[in-house]
């Protein structure tokens, strides 16, 4: 079970959220003149990290508001959380959660 | 060596102490023809069938743990072809009929038990998609027929059908040649099959690169030094990405956990295998006497082989739902395998942006019951640069061209 910290609401159990995927992924603005492939990259291609790997969440059993968490992959650990819009935090030399 | 009644004579007066190892250990060569990446069913299967339909034998199969030490060794082996999409059909129903002569073909004996695969309904919408998907598999002349609530209780007594639980029974699909086989026995099988036709199957040896030139694959880096190769095909399930990474592209792969569990052993009591996509949970029995129990992925993205237990507190619940008489069970053990998850749930069996360069990936929770016909259209794949009329769907263009095989509805949850 992740304990995962809300920007809004605190330290809440994973069980109360749902994870939404890859963050940062930006609707192209003139989508109409996308090439087949271009709109293939934003629609389906993921980098799907192994390590380090920015994503979205949604509090849906709580106060229903997204936000991005930083976590490892690997051994699930929650680097960050950032709210929407913040930008993430810089790469840390070593590892550690941090706000 | 062929294993017979004759040769099982021969070692017991020797009390079994003189047979030989089912493969070899070789050192890596400096170049092979083919390698493949992922010692795991589907890789060990590739490689058998480029030895043994495509004459291709200077393979090389690279694991970097053991072999079947991932996905192989981790599913709950269920094994049946009732999917609803005619591209999906004809490739599992071939790979169902593969299973069904290959301990006869590998001389390994992988315990197929064609014991018949439930797929239960549980509301109305459940009900048409159930009946519209039986009538697809019968128009692919796979064996699929609709069950009633009464017909589904004589065959399996335990279940719960009382019309009275939040959500009854109301009816199922049942495809009579499904069942489960000995998931590690197909590693070996088709292991030992690859190894006597000339295959090198090299264990503990992890590829840390792709080298190419000029778009052309050159070889691998490996933890065990640079091997030239000719041709390289990648089947390495949940780090599909990673490897990817390393050759320069991105696949529409987001890789999950998918945990399983297996109950105290019991006396035999469930015979067939039953899945609710519904309720959530799938079951089987083994030989061994354990409940097999899986359900769905974790909702996260993970390389870490567990997962968290929510997910097992759900299959649970739904597990005493249909089954209360295994509400006192013990379960005894509880392991993850990471999944390769697309986003129309079907493979991945591909020509990549690089040449000679393979992927073979995307099966996300159900790839044990393809392994025979995922080897079989990938060897064939590698060994003439196209694809097979059974993968041509199967490409990582179809991202691109929109010709997704959406399968979320046999796929997504049943394995």
């Amino acid at each position: 079970m992740l304990l995962i910290e809300c920007p809004w609401c605190g330290f809440r159990e994973e069980s109360e959220f749902r994870c939404g995927g890859e963050a940062h992924i930006v609707r192209p603005l003139d989508s109409e003149s996308l090439s087949d492939a271009e709109w293939a990259d934003y629609l389906f291609m993921r980098t799907n990290p192994k390590g380090r790997h920015r994503e979205r969440w949604v509090h849906e059993h709580g106060c229903r508001r997204w936000f991005n968490v930083e976590r490892d992959t690997v051994t699930h650990e929650i680097l960050a959380v950032y709210r929407m819009g913040e930008h993430p935090p810089a790469e840390p030399a070593t590892g550690g959660r941090r706000r | 060596m062929r294993y017979s009644i004759l040769s099982l004579a021969r070692n017991a007066l020797t009390r079994h102490e003189h047979w030989p190892a089912a493969w070899r250990s070789p050192e890596p060569k400096q170049s092979y023809d083919v390698i493949i990446v992922g010692g795991g069913g589907h890789g060990l299967a590739t490689a058998y069938y480029l030895a043994a339909r495509h004459g291709v034998r200077n393979v090389a199969v690279l694991e970097k743990g053991w072999l079947g030490g991932g996905n192989t060794g981790r599913n709950t082996t269920i094994i049946r072809s009732n999917y609803l999409w005619d591209e999906s059909a004809h490739l599992y129903e071939h790979s169902l009929k593969l299973y069904e002569g290959l301990s006869r073909e590998l001389n390994f004996n992988i315990m197929l038990s064609q014991r018949g695969v439930l797929n239960l309904a549980h509301n109305l919408h459940d009900m048409r998609e159930l009946a519209r998907r039986v009538s697809a598999n019968r128009l692919n002349g796979i064996d699929s027929e609709v069950l009633t609530p009464a017909r589904i209780k004589a065959m399996v007594p335990i279940l719960n059908t009382s019309p009275k639980v939040r959500y009854p029974v109301l009816g199922a699909s049942l495809q009579r040649r499904g069942g489960v086989a000995r998931h590690d026995a197909v590693a070996w099988g088709f292991a030992r099959g690859a190894d006597a036709r000339g295959v090198d199957i090299i264990q503990n040896c992890e590829v840390t690169g792709i080298r190419q030139r000029d778009g052309v694959v050159e070889g691998v880096e490996t933890s065990r030094g640079y091997i030239q190769a000719r041709k390289v095909g990648v089947v390495v399930a949940g780090h599909a990405s990673v490897l990817a990474a390393m050759a320069g592209f991105r696949l529409p792969i987001d890789s999950h956990p998918l945990q399983a569990l297996v109950s105290e052993p019991i006396k035999p009591i469930h015979h067939s295998v039953v899945m609710s996509n519904a309720v959530h949970v799938y079951v089987s029995q083994s030989d061994k006497g354990e409940l097999v129990i899986g359900a769905g992925i974790d909702g996260y993205n993970s390389y870490a082989q567990h997962g968290s237990f929510p997910v097992i507190e759900d299959q649970m619940g739904a597990l005493v739902e249909l089954f209360p008489i295994f509400s006192r069970l013990k379960m005894l053990r509880h392991w993850a395998g990471i999944v390769d998850t697309c986003p129309d749930a079907s493979p991945i069996i591909s020509k990549t942006p690089v040449k000679h360069l393979y992927f073979n990936c995307g099966w996300g929770t159900g790839g044990f019951k393809a392994t025979p016909g995922s080897g079989w259209v990938f060897a064939h794949t590698i060994a003439h640069d196209a694809p097979h009329a059974l993968n041509a769907a199967f490409t990582l263009d179809r991202f691109t061209s929109g010709a997704l095989v959406d399968e979320h509805g046999a796929a997504a949850v049943a394995h």
